[in-house]
């Protein structure tokens, strides 16, 4: 594989986990406990967009193929995301969406953190921009499981079943496939594996506080990297991808 | 008649960009807000370079258009807009006037520097009887750049622009 072309792969990578978690959080529009959760839902879900049109626009660019991010978003199917398994999972109740928020903020707090000295100048400035608003978004996340965790009787027992239904999303986070090494080795990525120890540390002491219980390891899950996906990610790009592909001409 | 050629110098496309303001915050000017990060007027164009405040900002597409338009409408030809993301926009960019704007408006500037607010340990102003003692209602507001407060002593709820 080129190096250009490992590059485009890791570039989807962050951009379609930030997309594709941006997707299920719009899916809360009108739908959220309070007011003033749905705004930071959507805002959150926002940021993530936003992110994800940077990546994307730039893995167009280094594909060199004519693509926009808007090509990217609309027009692949799922076996060509790259999104992890987690992010795809469908929201459930409030805390099953926090549990799978406060994951991937960890995990992308430490992960930008890292690539804030990628040698790639466009991956670090997207890092650096994006970092100030996952440090909002994990402490949204942070709150509402101590929260829960942390209540009542009902909203404990809750939360605790979301992480634990989670739990097996978790190791695929810090694969370290191929690409990965290339790109760690070219200083443009980041070592996954590496950061485990500190997304641990995050979320151990979140969850002393919200006094609940760390999951045994016992499943496993992944496939992401290569375009195996859960069978939800199909219904979500059904979705998302349905009005540029019925109405390929249509303006905003 | 002939249309005046525009100015080619740098400070006469400012101040024509300080009509651009922020469709969410219309008291804020894109010069205020600090997005601008530099302006190159060539003989046949015009490039504008600014930086977003948020990664999903909505506004910045309608800013884009707005850069575009006013600058067409003043006589220049091939007007150019372009993001540039480094150094990442902070609300430390906002300028006095900026401050001020915001504050008579009702929503209340950024406070203290950008650091010290992410890690939430700077107190907020109420925008209407001046007290210290608010509280939040949640980080995320109305909008990307806002967090939703209240003034414990007058009551009033109030938009933050918050620091980042």
């Amino acid at each position: 594989m080129s190096d250009n072309k490992m590059l485009f792969e890791y570039l989807l990578r962050l951009g379609d986990n930030s997309l594709i978690l941006g997707q299920r959080l719009a899916e809360w529009c009108g739908k959220s406990p309070v007011l003033e959760e749905e705004l930071a839902l959507m805002n959150v879900g926002l940021d993530l967009i936003g992110q994800a049109r940077l990546f994307l626009k730039y893995a167009g660019e280094v594909e060199a193929a004519g693509r926009d991010e808007d090509d990217l978003a609309f027009h692949r199917d799922t076996q060509e995301w790259r999104n992890l398994l987690l992010v795809e999972q469908p929201n459930g109740d409030f805390a099953k969406t926090m549990a799978r928020q406060l994951f991937i903020d960890c995990f992308q707090y430490v992960q930008f953190e890292g690539l804030l000295h990628s040698t790639d100048k466009t991956v670090s400035e997207i890092a650096a921009k994006s970092l100030k608003e996952i440090t909002y978004h994990r402490r949204h996340s942070r709150d509402w499981v101590i929260r829960l965790g942390d209540g009542t009787e009902e909203s404990h027992q809750r939360m605790q079943t979301a992480i634990d239904e989670l739990w097996g999303f978790v190791p695929e986070m810090f694969d370290m496939d191929d690409i990965d090494n290339a790109m760690l080795k070219a200083g443009i990525g980041v070592d996954a594996g590496a950061l485990r120890a500190r997304w641990d540390a995050m979320i151990n002491d979140i969850f002393a506080e919200a006094t609940l219980t760390r999951p045994e390891d016992t499943w496993s899950v992944r496939g992401s990297r290569v375009g195996k996906h859960s069978e939800h990610l199909g219904l979500l790009l059904a979705e998302m991808q349905f009005l540029p592909r019925a109405y390929p001409d249509a303006k905003w | 008649m002939q249309t005046p050629l525009p100015s080619l110098d740098k400070e006469s496309v400012r101040k024509i960009l300080e009509m651009v303001k922020d469709p969410e915050i219309p008291v804020l000017s894109i010069e205020d807000m600090g997005i601008v990060r530099d302006i190159e007027v060539g003989t046949d164009d015009v490039q504008i370079y600014i930086t977003p405040t948020y990664s999903g900002c909505p506004a910045m597409d309608m800013i884009a258009t707005e850069i575009e338009t006013i600058l067409t409408l003043h006589g220049y030809k091939n007007v150019g807009v372009n993001t540039v993301l480094a150094p990442a926009w902070s609300s430390d960019f906002i300028s006095e006037q900026g401050r001020k704007n915001l504050e008579e408006y009702g929503i209340a500037p950024p406070s203290g520097n950008s650091k010290a607010a992410l890690l939430g340990i700077d107190p907020v102003s109420c925008p209407q009887c001046k007290s210290k003692n608010t509280s939040v209602v949640s980080e995320f507001g109305s909008t990307a750049c806002k967090a939703l407060y209240k003034c414990n002593d007058c009551l009033e709820p109030f938009d933050y622009f918050k620091c980042v």
